[in-house]
């Protein structure tokens, strides 16, 4: 690995380099080799301290940083802080102060609020940062995991087109997905109602489609979102059912896309809502990969964060 | 008490002067623009003021600034808040009712006055609310207010999102010549949005707030103004339509008027970038496209006022999540700084226009008798060192609050001395 990595925090995709992100997914290529191993622990982070701050509810990314952080025998400490801290009091800066006084070595943030994982980095100036999904912004270690994933299927990334289908205003995950598939020379799609595509997204050198047939007809990867069920009711589509019927993606529409398409989810999914469960399920699906791969990606996110050191021994 | 100020740039467009002449003041008065080399020779001034290469004209006027007292105190009060404006070069200041109580009724008018009148550095004119409680249900006692001193009514911080209701407050108040200063934005499409809906907004995820939820309220409002002959301004104006409307009412010669903060014509939305929470305000800063429109108004006069919206905030009001963040921020200290620089230095507008839109249209929209150097005329004057450059240090300011954008930025321009009533109530040492 010629590139060292040098920078404190991990905020966004958009920070960083095409050469950072090979990287980190070359660093997991060596933790999937641990995680496949009988014992799994090994102590490359021992005596270091990882904190998982979630100010939303989160299974799958609190647990897979935590089974990360163990599995590299670090210490790893959950914090669910409610957002209605704010509201008893309790800053954010006065709970990252109080947290950088135990001397973690590594913060995962996950926050409803935008750009709180930035802030917080500047307030914890001697402990790094990593975003674990910050309101509509970014996901980044959700878009590492998910080019892990593809490079893993598909040896490489330049040149593969990937359809991204769904709520892709609030998605954080399509935003840092679509900003990490450009950097790794992929082209992206996006395709939803109208109502869920922000405007200008065409800036950001992603061809929009309103029809989800016309968008996965040649690409490689269909990364379906999930259709929060709340947002049903607040005026962005009128019923669940007739999103269903316009945007899911069920195996009859699935005939229009190539053969070998892969398919892809950042979960959790909604059965029968936007991906079908003959499709979830089918041959072609990397959800659970995706999910495994995630474990991987963190261990080397948090192994080049805490500062690096000798993988195996 | 004889004041003489000595050998600068007198620029005052109420009276389309702009010469190298002598002013003098007189029991806090303007008595002559301009003396005789014999009457300069008989005078004995009680103090002389050496202003030769800087610019003298009419203090500023400010229609638009929350000074917070009563109720929020510790963001500023009325002493701290004109102390501010002194520093800025204003002698006046339109006072918003967004107080706690609000200024809804006449005895809070009357507070505002007795404070400003005690402890006040400059004039304070208070605004009215439009509605009781500036709750958008009932019409306030603006006759009230108006008799008791308040020269517009706003319900500044939230618009008047019913239109029945916006229609008898223009009705109402044209027969007492006061205007009604809407804050601009349909509520229901700003939603929870947090700053300008555009390309920006949709990199960062943030919620945004479309430029057309002003525009709609302005033109809604513009349809009520021509329905019923009532004066309808629009404080910081902030999108291009908003001003293409302001310019086609004023060309049907209605009686629209506006002003614009000086944040709007020299930050976008890109600013939004640092999640730095003093790039949020209500509206919030726009697109290039939109400062570019807004330049344009104000070059060909569509935009007739600068004001600032001086917005305090404590710092836990603004160290926090973007999002969370309280709107608003500082802007009495830098006005002139920015104006100078971003318009007249940026080639937008002539110093004699900047220093217009800061004095007698400010003055002219509000009704006061304020922004002009006219010989009987208070003297109301700001000294300004149009070239000197500086850079804007947040921790010196006179306001108890520091949120402002513009910290460590360099300016070029900066007022050295303010007049209010012929008494010098600040000078820049050195």
């Amino acid at each position: 690995m010629s590139t060292a990595w040098k920078r404190k925090d991990l905020l966004g995709i958009q920070d960083v380099t095409p050469e950072e992100i090979e990287l980190v997914l070359d660093t997991a290529v060596s933790m999937k080799e641990i995680a496949s191993r009988d014992i799994k622990k090994v102590p490359t982070l021992r005596g270091k301290m990882v904190i998982n701050l979630f100010y939303e509810p989160s299974t799958r990314t609190r647990t897979s940083f935590e089974i990360a952080g163990k599995w590299m025998s670090a210490d790893v400490v959950n914090i669910s802080a409610s957002s209605s801290s704010v509201v008893k009091g309790e800053t954010l800066k006065d709970t990252g102060l109080t947290l950088q006084a135990m001397h973690p070595d590594i913060v995962v943030i996950r926050h409803s609020a935008v750009g709180a994982p930035h802030f917080l980095a500047g307030v914890l100036t001697r402990t790094a940062v990593i975003n674990a999904g910050d309101g509509a912004h970014e996901h980044p270690t959700q878009a590492l995991l998910d080019l892990f994933t593809i490079r893993e299927r598909r040896g490489t990334l330049a040149g593969l087109k990937a359809a991204i289908v769904g709520d892709i205003l609030h998605s954080r995950v399509a935003r840092s997905d679509i900003f990490a598939m450009q950097k790794m020379g992929m082209q992206v799609r996006v395709s939803g109602p109208p109502t869920m595509l922000p405007r200008y997204l065409d800036r950001l050198g992603v061809e929009v489609f309103d029809r989800i047939e016309a968008a996965i007809a040649d690409v490689d990867i269909i990364m379906m979102l999930r259709i929060q069920l709340e947002r049903q009711g607040a005026g962005l589509f009128p019923t669940l059912r007739e999103y269903s019927k316009l945007f899911g993606l069920n195996l009859n529409r699935l005939k229009a896309a190539k053969r070998d398409v892969l398919i892809m989810h950042p979960g959790p999914i909604n059965r029968g809502v936007e991906i079908a469960p003959e499709v979830a399920d089918g041959p072609y699906s990397l959800i659970l990969n995706q999910v495994e791969n995630g474990l991987a990606v963190r261990m080397a996110l948090l192994y080049l964060l805490a500062g690096g050191g000798a993988v195996n021994n | 008490m004889r004041i003489l100020i000595e050998g600068a740039r007198v620029i005052d467009p109420a009276n389309t002067v702009d010469d190298v002449l002598d002013v003098l003041i007189e029991d806090g008065r303007i008595a002559a623009v301009g003396l005789e080399r014999a009457a300069r020779s008989a005078l004995v001034p009680d103090r002389v003021l050496d202003a030769r290469g800087k610019v003298v004209c009419p203090g500023f006027v400010d229609l638009h600034v929350h000074l917070r007292e009563p109720g929020r105190e510790d963001q500023e009060t009325i002493a701290t808040g004109t102390r501010a404006a002194a520093l800025g070069g204003f002698t006046s200041v339109c006072a918003m009712p967004n107080t706690n109580p609000v200024n809804d009724n006449q005895s809070v008018t009357e507070f505002v006055l007795d404070r400003a009148h005690r402890e006040g550095a400059v004039n304070v004119f208070p605004v009215g609310a439009i509605t009781k409680g500036q709750k958008g249900e009932e019409l306030a006692e603006i006759g009230e207010l108006v008799k008791a001193g308040c020269v517009a009514v706003s319900d500044d911080g939230k618009p008047v999102m019913n239109a029945e209701l916006m229609r008898r407050a223009l009705e109402y108040t044209s027969m007492l010549k006061i205007p009604v200063v809407q804050h601009a934005e349909d509520l229901h499409m700003v939603g929870k949005g947090s700053m300008h809906e555009g390309f920006v907004s949709t990199e960062l995820g943030i919620r945004g707030i479309p430029a057309a939820s002003e525009a709609i309220i302005v033109a809604r409002d513009i349809l009520l103004a021509e329905l019923t002959g009532g004066h309808y301004h629009v404080a910081h104006v902030s999108t291009a339509e908003s001003v293409r409307l302001i310019r086609e009412a004023k060309a049907k010669g209605l009686n629209v008027t506006c002003e614009v903060t000086p944040h709007h014509f020299s930050l976008t939305d890109e600013a939004v970038r640092s999640f730095g929470t003093n790039t949020k305000m209500a509206p919030p800063l726009r697109s290039q496209r939109h400062v570019e429109a807004i330049k344009a108004g104000l070059k060909d006069g569509t935009i007739d006022a600068i004001a600032t919206d001086h917005a305090p905030h404590t710092i836990q009001d603004k160290e926090v999540e973007f999002e969370y963040a309280a709107n608003g921020i500082v802007g009495l200290e830098t006005a002139c700084g920015v104006g100078m620089t971003t318009l007249v230095e940026g080639g937008v507008l002539t110093l004699a226009q900047l220093i217009a839109s800061l004095t007698c249209n400010p003055a002219r929209i509000f009704h006061l008798n304020k922004g002009t150097l006219s010989v009987g005329a208070d003297a109301d004057i700001a000294i300004l060192d149009p070239t000197h450059e500086w850079v804007v240090n947040v921790r010196k300011f006179a306001s108890k609050s520091r949120n402002s954008p513009f910290d460590g930025w360099k300016l070029r321009g900066e007022v050295l001395a303010t007049i209010v009533g012929g008494k010098v109530v600040w000078e820049r040492e050195g």
